[in-house]
């Protein structure tokens, strides 16, 4: 009936042993921050209010996740009905990233205990983005599950659930195009009201959103060619390069927006010779760029663009590129003040590191388990 | 065809609200009977009086450095201090005041912007303006904890209390906030009373900017006759020669303003004072947001359009349940 399975196999293969590890290491780094507080498990500080459980786990981890929005975009909206194999999967990593984001989010809420006040209408600040940021997320998580359920009903034989549920599925499709565009943009918009601490070569002010949710949709069709080439050679499956090669012209369109836009800006703000400044930032400025520029030199060729290697390249430079995008803005050239430096701690480090590996064991749990994947006859 | 087209338009029209800023939210301009400081680095003598009884009044305990534990000796903010006297040196620093082989004293308090960041990018709520005193005070029932008023203080000034299980957002509420309450009852804030040199001054901000201007029209040299207490109603005078002043009142404009200022014969570059620019980010940020969620009105037509073109793209592929 379904045109997808479960994999099967033993769950307990040696990685996810190694998954385990890394998981119970950080538990205990979480009871120590559950018990004894932030300070005692970060370096978090007056100036560097937020680190890594906001930039990596939120910021950058949801955009990782972006895999079902940027499909759900192909597919539903542009109709390519032929990405439809790659729909699921991307759907489930999209609910595990961001509810690792959700669950970061929690870790770094100063006030985790009534962290429901910011669900309280009467509370509501509409000049905040971080408000715009918490509802529109939360609402992305319940939307993902619900993108997600079919596969739970259809392992679990719940058929009338399931075609009820597909009958509105449509709703939450759409939502689940236009919520990741909301919070995408907004989470650049974040760096606005941080002004002059966001260093210039970052400080874009109204283009920030736009930024954003270009490197959002470019790193989301690159997790999806990423997940699907490594599932590839991981699960032994057949490649689905034919698909993917198409996917990077798209994200040669999207790249080549996000590299115009972002220069002209620069130009127009008059900030350009800060790129040659030869200081840590505009060394990360030249970085970030060159690793923009690899995916666009190899995504423009088609002969590059049909290798399933080349294509990889393409799809882990991207990725790094848009990480290191959002690094550089919030964390590595953010600029508090005089007096002010931040490097994450060994149990900071840890705690992001278990949530990621508790990811990737319910990734692998869930695709061995649950109809997730495509089935091969059919790719 | 026509769906592609509803498409295009609905995408057209984010695209071009996002680029308007045609409505523009200026600065919040100061409210006519705020309330503020004066902080004249020129008078401070670095004698802490005012960090020590800020801890007093706001039940804070001392700061400890190394094996020292006579006095505290808090280095700058945080959960534990809400106001603390930095010193400026330069080369042998003998001269008081000078930029150049000198040193000078410099408060760091909440400045309680005119526009602030940390009430506008706080979701819930929990950081407010008084729209009589224009006084910012945090209110931790209603506070999740994210640290957006932190990252969105152009001064670092709220602290979170990383030391605590249960810790809360501390900073400066010029003695005001509940159970306090100073300025209501009609007495100035602890740091400006206690003040022996009239360099922290309370009192209305129109007041204080009157005096901050008209100190700057006095020549080096000659004596002026400092109040100290409430520049509108000052308990005592001191006579003093006039120091060269740079011509700069800190938080006149800066960033929309601020009820705190700062005057200073060193410049405030090198007093740590953040190049923050005319503009608040506040406003820009706000304009952003509202061009793009005026309403919910554009998230609204998005949604429509989104939801009619998935509609007909799910149903082409219906038979086989949709994934």
């Amino acid at each position: 009936m379904s045109s997808h399975k479960a994999i099967g196999g033993r769950l307990f293969t040696a990685p996810f042993m190694v998954l385990l590890v890394i998981f119970l290491i950080g538990c205990f780094f979480m009871f120590q921050r559950f018990t004894s507080g932030i300070g005692s498990v970060s370096n978090l500080n007056g100036g560097f209010a937020w680190g890594i459980w906001v930039v990596y786990d939120v910021v950058i981890g949801t955009a990782f996740a972006c895999g079902g929005y940027a499909l759900a975009f192909m597919v539903y909206v542009f109709n390519k009905g032929q990405y439809h194999p790659l729909v699921r999967p991307a759907v489930l990593a999209s609910l595990l990233g961001y509810a690792m984001g959700g669950f970061g989010a929690f870790f770094d809420m100063g006030r985790f205990w009534q962290f429901y006040e910011i669900f309280l209408p009467g509370n509501w600040n509409f000049n905040s983005v971080m408000l715009e940021v918490g509802l529109c997320v939360a609402a992305y998580i319940i939307v993902l599950t619900l993108e997600f359920a079919p596969a739970l009903l259809e392992r679990l034989g719940m058929h009338g659930l399931l075609k009820a549920l597909n009958k509105v599925l449509f709703l939450f499709i759409a939502l689940g195009v236009l919520l990741p565009t909301m919070h995408q943009s907004s989470l650049g918009s974040l760096l606005i009201a941080m002004g002059h601490k966001v260093h210039p070569l970052w400080q874009t002010l109204h283009m920030q959103p736009l930024l954003a949710l270009l490197t959002a949709l470019t790193m989301g069709f690159s997790i999806v060619i990423f997940e699907a080439s490594t599932s590839a050679v991981g699960f032994g499956r057949h490649s689905e390069s034919g698909l993917l090669s198409k996917m990077g012209k798209v994200i040669v369109g999207l790249l080549l927006t996000f590299l115009l836009i972002r220069l002209v800006v620069l130009m127009l703000q008059g900030k350009l010779g800060l790129i040659f400044a030869a200081d840590f930032a505009s060394l990360m400025f030249l970085l970030e760029m060159v690793l923009f520029v690899i995916p666009l030199v190899i995504l423009l060729s088609s002969e590059r663009r049909s290798r399933g290697g080349q294509l990889l390249i393409a799809a882990v430079s991207m990725l790094l590129a848009g990480s290191l995008y959002r690094f550089n803005a919030f964390l590595f050239t953010f600029n508090p003040g005089l007096g002010y430096s931040y490097f994450p701690s060994v149990s900071e480090i840890m705690i992001t590191l278990s949530i990621i590996a508790l990811e990737l064991m319910a990734y692998l749990i869930l695709v061995k388990t649950l109809p997730v994947l495509h089935r091969e006859e059919h790719a | 065809m026509k769906r592609r087209d509803f498409l295009k338009a609905t995408l057209g029209g984010t695209a071009a609200t996002l680029c308007t800023t045609a409505e523009a939210r200026p600065n919040l301009e100061p409210a006519p009977e705020a309330v503020g400081m004066l902080f004249d680095s020129t008078l401070c003598v670095g004698c802490k009086a005012c960090v020590s009884i800020c801890k007093e009044l706001n039940d804070m305990p001392p700061v400890t450095d190394n094996e020292q534990q006579i006095w505290d000796s808090a280095r700058d903010l945080s959960g534990e201090t809400l106001n603390v006297i930095k010193v400026y040196k330069d080369g042998d620093a003998k001269t008081k005041d000078a930029e150049i082989n000198g040193y000078c004293f410099e408060k760091r308090s909440c400045m309680h912007c005119v526009d602030p960041g940390c009430v506008s990018v706080c979701p819930c709520t929990a950081m407010r303006q008084h729209k009589v005193t224009g006084i910012v005070t945090h209110h931790a029932d209603v506070c999740i904890g994210c640290r957006n008023c932190m990252v969105g203080c152009p001064y670092n000034v709220p602290q979170f209390e990383y030391n605590e299980l249960f810790g809360q957002i501390q900073k400066c509420q010029m003695c005001n906030q509940a159970g306090l309450e100073r300025v209501d009852k009609g007495q100035m804030t602890g740091c400006a009373e206690v003040c022996p040199t009239g360099a922290t001054l309370f009192g209305p901000r129109k007041a204080l900017l009157q005096e901050a201007k008209h100190r700057m029209q006095l020549k080096p040299g000659e004596i002026y006759n400092y109040p100290r207490g409430d520049v509108s109603k000052p308990y005592s005078h001191h006579e003093k020669e006039v120091p060269a002043y740079r011509d700069h009142i800190w938080g006149e404009k800066e960033a929309g303003g601020t009820s705190v200022m700062h005057i200073s014969s060193v410049p405030f570059d090198k007093l740590g004072m953040p190049a923050v620019g005319d503009r608040s980010a506040a406003s820009v940020a706000e304009t952003v947001q509202h061009s793009i969620y005026s309403f919910m009105a554009l998230p609204a037509v998005a949604l429509a359009g989104l939801t009619y073109v998935v509609r007909r793209n799910t149903d082409d592929d219906n038979d086989g349940g949709e994934s």
